[in-house]
C-alpha cells in the first residue's frame, strides 16, 4: 500500500478531531423535555471531513516533496510574472490607466477608501523599512503616524501654517521622533524591541488623550484645511478626486525612493543588521548609525502619511492612534513578504479593500477576513511576495554589470 | 621586522572568571602567527577584546599603522576597529545567509565606501560609481577566492567549506591589514584544509597581509605558522617557532595531560 503512513495519520488526526468535538458535536442537551439527545451522525460526519480533508493534504505534499523543481519553478506564478518584463510591462500599464480613470468612474465613497488604502501604502512600505528590511520590530509605529496628524493640525491650527509647508514639517518632526525612540532601544532586539516601541505608541496615545491643553484631548482636532490647489476652491468630490491624486503621487515617490534606498549601500547595511547583527559591526558597519537612520527614515514617511490622513479627513483624535493601527500596519507588511515593494502594496490594498468590499456579507465579514489572513500564514508563510535578490551576470575576468 | 599588532599584558575578567591573565603577543608585519591552546584557554575571548567586541579589563593593544603613532584599540567600537584595517572570521560561521554571496562581499566594502541616505536616493555619478567598484571589487575577490561560480547563489546554500571561505573574502573586502581566522579549517575535509592553507599562503605573499590564526589542526598550524602562541586557563604557556612549540614539555602537558610525554604535531 502507497500511502499507509499516510492513511495511519489521517486516521489519527480524524479520530483526535472526533474526541476533542465530541461534546459539542454529540451531546445536545434538551432542557424543554429534560433529556440528552445523542446525536452520533454528526460524529461520523466530523470524522470523514477531516479524514478526507487531511488526506488529501497529505498527499499534497507528498508529491511536491516528490517532484523537486529548479529554483524559478518554486517562485509562484505570480512572481514569474513579475520577473518577465513582457508580461509585467501590460501589467503595469494597466494598472497605471485603471489608477487614472479610476476616480471619474467611481463613486466618492470609493475614492475614499482607496484613498485609505494608498494611505496605508505608504505606511506599510515605511514600516518596511524598519520591520523588513533592517529587522527592527516595531509596534508602535503608529506613534510616528500620529505625529505626522498633529503636527498638521496643531500647527495649522496655531500658525495657520498651510499643508504643502506641514508635509515635510511633519515627515520631518517623525523622523526627529525616530531618532528619539531609536536611541533608547538601541542595545534592544526582536521581543524587547517590540515592547518598547509599543510601549512609547501607549505613551504617546495617553498623553494625546489627556494633555487637552496641548491636543484638544479625546475631543479631538476638527475642521482641519484640505490641501489646496493654488487657491481653487473645490467641492467636497473635486477635493477628494485631488487627494487621491495627490496619494497616487506620493505613493509613487515613496516607492521610488524605497526602491532606491533599498538597493544602495545603506539598505544593505540594514538588511546585514537584520541578518547578523555582530558580523555587520565586524564589516564595518556603524550599529547605531544603521539603526537610527531606518528609524528615523521609516518615520518620515509615517508622518508624511498622518499629515496626509488629517488633510483627508479633516478631523483627527487619540482614538485614531491606537494599537490596532500599529498591528494593521505590520500585518501589512508581513502578510507582503518582508523586504517585498509589491508585496507591501498587495497586502494593504488587500487589507484595507478586502473588509469594505466583504460588507455585503454582513457580520461574517470579519470571520472571514480572519480566515483568509490564518489561510495566508498556512501557505504562505513568508508573505504573498518573498523578496528575491538582485542577480548580477559577469563576465569572467572583465566584468560587466547587467542587473 | 616592524609590528603590526602587540598586545601587553591584557588581562579580562567576567566577574570573578579571569578569562585571558596578563596576556603578552605580538604580530610583526606580513607574518602568519597562531594561537593555540586547549578549549576554554580564552583564544576567542583575546579575538573579541581584539576586535572591540569585549572591552578589556586592562592591559594595552596597540596597533601599528604606517606613518602614524600606534593606536590604542583598547575599548574601540567594532566597526572602528575594523576600519583601521583589522578583519576577522569567526568561529561558528556567521555569514549573512538570506543573502547572496556576492552581496556579503559587497558588505565587507562597507567601511571602505561612503554614499549616505541623498547618494542613494538622487543616484549622483559618484555614488554609481562607488556602486560599480563596489561591485567589480567584490567579484574580483570572490574570483581570487575560487567562488566565483556561486556569485549569486545564497550564502547559507553553500557547501560548509565554501562558506567558511566566503567568510575570508567577506573579510578581505574590508581591506585588512591584519586578518584574525578563528578556526578557519574547523569541519573542513583533509583536502580542503589544504586548499585553504594554499589560499593562506597566497593571501600573505600577494598582499603582504598579517594573519593571526586560531586553530586545532596542528598540522596546519605547524606548516603555516612562523611563530606560536599557546594559551592555557587565560595564560600564555609558551612561544616561540613550530619546532620549539612541539617539544616544550609544558605544552605537551596542556595538551595531553600530567603524564604524556608524547610530543604534538
Amino acid at each position: 500500500m502507497k500511502y499507509a503512513p499516510e492513511l495511519k495519520r489521517s486516521a489519527t488526526i480524524a479520530l483526535w478531531l472526533i474526541l476533542l468535538t465530541f461534546p459539542i458535536m454529540v451531546i445536545q442537551v434538551n432542557t424543554i423535555e429534560n433529556i440528552v439527545v445523542w446525536r452520533w451522525m454528526n460524529i461520523a460526519g466530523v470524522g470523514t471531513v477531516a479524514f478526507v480533508l487531511s488526506f488529501l493534504w497529505q498527499i499534497y505534499q507528498h508529491r511536491k516533496t516528490e517532484s523537486p523543481l529548479p529554483v524559478s519553478a518554486h517562485l509562484p506564478a505570480f512572481q514569474r510574472l513579475l520577473a518577465d518584463p513582457k508580461l509585467y510591462r501590460p501589467m503595469l500599464i494597466f494598472i497605471a490607466a485603471f489608477a487614472l480613470v479610476f476616480p471619474f468612474t467611481a463613486s466618492h465613497y470609493q475614492i475614499n477608501i482607496m484613498s485609505t488604502a494608498l494611505i496605508y501604502i505608504m505606511l506599510g512600505l515605511g514600516l518596511n523599512i524598519e520591520v523588513g528590511l533592517a529587522g527592527l520590530l516595531d509596534l508602535g509605529y503608529v506613534a510616528f503616524y500620529a505625529v505626522g496628524a498633529y503636527s498638521y493640525a496643531l500647527l495649522n491650527y496655531h500658525f495657520g501654517l498651510g499643508f504643502w509647508t506641514l508635509l515635510p514639517a511633519g515627515a520631518l518632526l517623525a523622523a526627529f521622533f525616530g531618532i528619539l525612540v531609536g536611541f533608547p532601544v538601541l542595545r534592544l532586539r526582536g521581543d524587547y524591541l517590540a515592547i518598547v516601541t509599543l510601549a512609547f505608541a501607549e505613551i504617546l496615545r495617553l498623553v494625546l488623550e489627556n494633555w487637552n491643553a496641548l491636543s484638544f484631548g479625546p475631543s479631538g482636532i476638527s475642521n482641519i484645511p484640505r490641501p489646496g490647489l493654488f487657491g481653487i476652491e473645490l467641492t467636497l468630490e473635486q477635493s477628494a478626486v485631488y487627494m487621491y491624486f495627490l496619494l497616487i503621487a506620493l505613493c509613487l515617490l515613496t516607492i521610488f525612493v524605497i526602491y532606491r534606498l533599498q538597493h544602495s549601500r545603506i539598505g544593505r547595511a540594514w538588511v546585514a543588521l537584520r541578518e547578523d547583527e555582530l558580523a555587520c559591526q565586524a564589516m564595518g558597519i556603524d550599529k547605531t548609525r544603521a539603526k537610527l537612520t531606518a528609524f528615523a527614515l521609516g518615520a518620515t514617511w509615517a508622518g508624511m502619511a498622518g499629515v496626509l490622513f488629517a488633510a483627508k479627513t479633516t478631523f483627527i483624535n487619540p482614538a485614531s492612534f491606537t494599537f490596532m493601527e500599529s498591528a494593521m500596519i505590520l500585518a501589512i507588511v508581513v502578510l507582503g513578504g518582508m523586504g517585498s515593494i509589491v508585496g507591501v502594496i498587495i497586502a494593504a490594498l488587500a487589507i484595507i479593500l478586502l473588509p469594505e468590499y466583504l460588507r455585503v456579507l454582513g457580520d461574517y465579514r470579519m470571520l472571514l477576513f480572519g480566515a483568509a489572513l490564518i489561510g495566508m500564514m498556512v501557505f504562505r508563510p513568508r508573505g504573498l511576495i518573498t523578496p528575491s535578490s538582485r542577480t548580477y551576470v559577469f563576465q569572467p575576468s572583465e566584468h560587466q554589470e547587467r542587473t | 621586522m616592524d609590528l603590526i599588532l602587540d598586545i601587553k599584558n591584557l588581562t579580562m575578567n567576567f566577574g570573578g572568571l579571569k578569562a585571558l591573565d596578563g596576556v603578552n603577543l605580538h604580530i610583526r608585519q606580513g607574518e602568519i602567527a597562531a594561537l593555540i591552546g586547549p578549549n576554554g584557554a580564552g583564544k576567542t575571548t583575546l579575538f573579541n577584546c581584539l576586535t572591540g567586541i569585549y572591552a578589556p579589563s586592562s592591559g594595552d593593544i596597540l596597533l601599528y599603522q604606517p606613518g602614524a603613532k600606534p593606536k590604542r584599540l583598547n575599548g574601540l567600537k567594532i566597526n572602528t576597529i575594523t576600519s583601521l584595517g583589522v578583519a576577522r572570521t569567526f568561529q561558528n560561521i556567521r555569514l549573512f545567509g538570506g543573502m547572496t554571496v556576492l552581496e556579503n562581499v559587497m558588505i565587507g566594502r562597507h567601511a571602505r565606501s561612503k554614499s549616505g541616505i541623498l547618494g542613494a536616493i538622487f543616484r549622483p555619478p559618484a555614488t554609481r560609481v562607488e556602486e560599480k567598484a563596489i561591485v567589480d571589487k567584490s567579484y574580483a575577490i570572490l574570483e581570487y577566492i575560487d567562488l566565483a561560480p556561486y556569485v549569486n547563489e545564497l550564502a547559507k546554500n553553500l557547501p560548509y567549506g565554501a562558506q567558511r571561505r566566503l567568510e575570508i573574502a567577506r573579510a578581505l573586502a574590508t581591506e585588512p591589514r591584519l586578518l584574525l581566522l578563528d578556526e578557519p579549517a574547523a569541519g573542513m575535509n583533509p583536502q580542503e584544509t589544504r586548499e585553504l592553507e594554499g589560499l593562506l599562503v597566497r593571501l600573505q605573499a600577494d598582499h603582504e597581509l598579517s594573519i593571526l590564526l586560531i586553530e586545532h589542526d596542528m598540522k596546519l598550524v605547524m606548516n603555516l605558522a612562523r611563530n606560536i602562541f599557546v594559551l592555557d586557563y587565560g595564560e600564555e604557556i609558551a612561544r616561540g617557532t613550530p619546532l620549539e612549540i612541539r617539544h616544550n614539555p609544558a605544552v605537551i602537558k596542556a595538551y595531553l595531560g600530567e603524564e604524556a610525554d608524547a610530543e604534538i604535531g
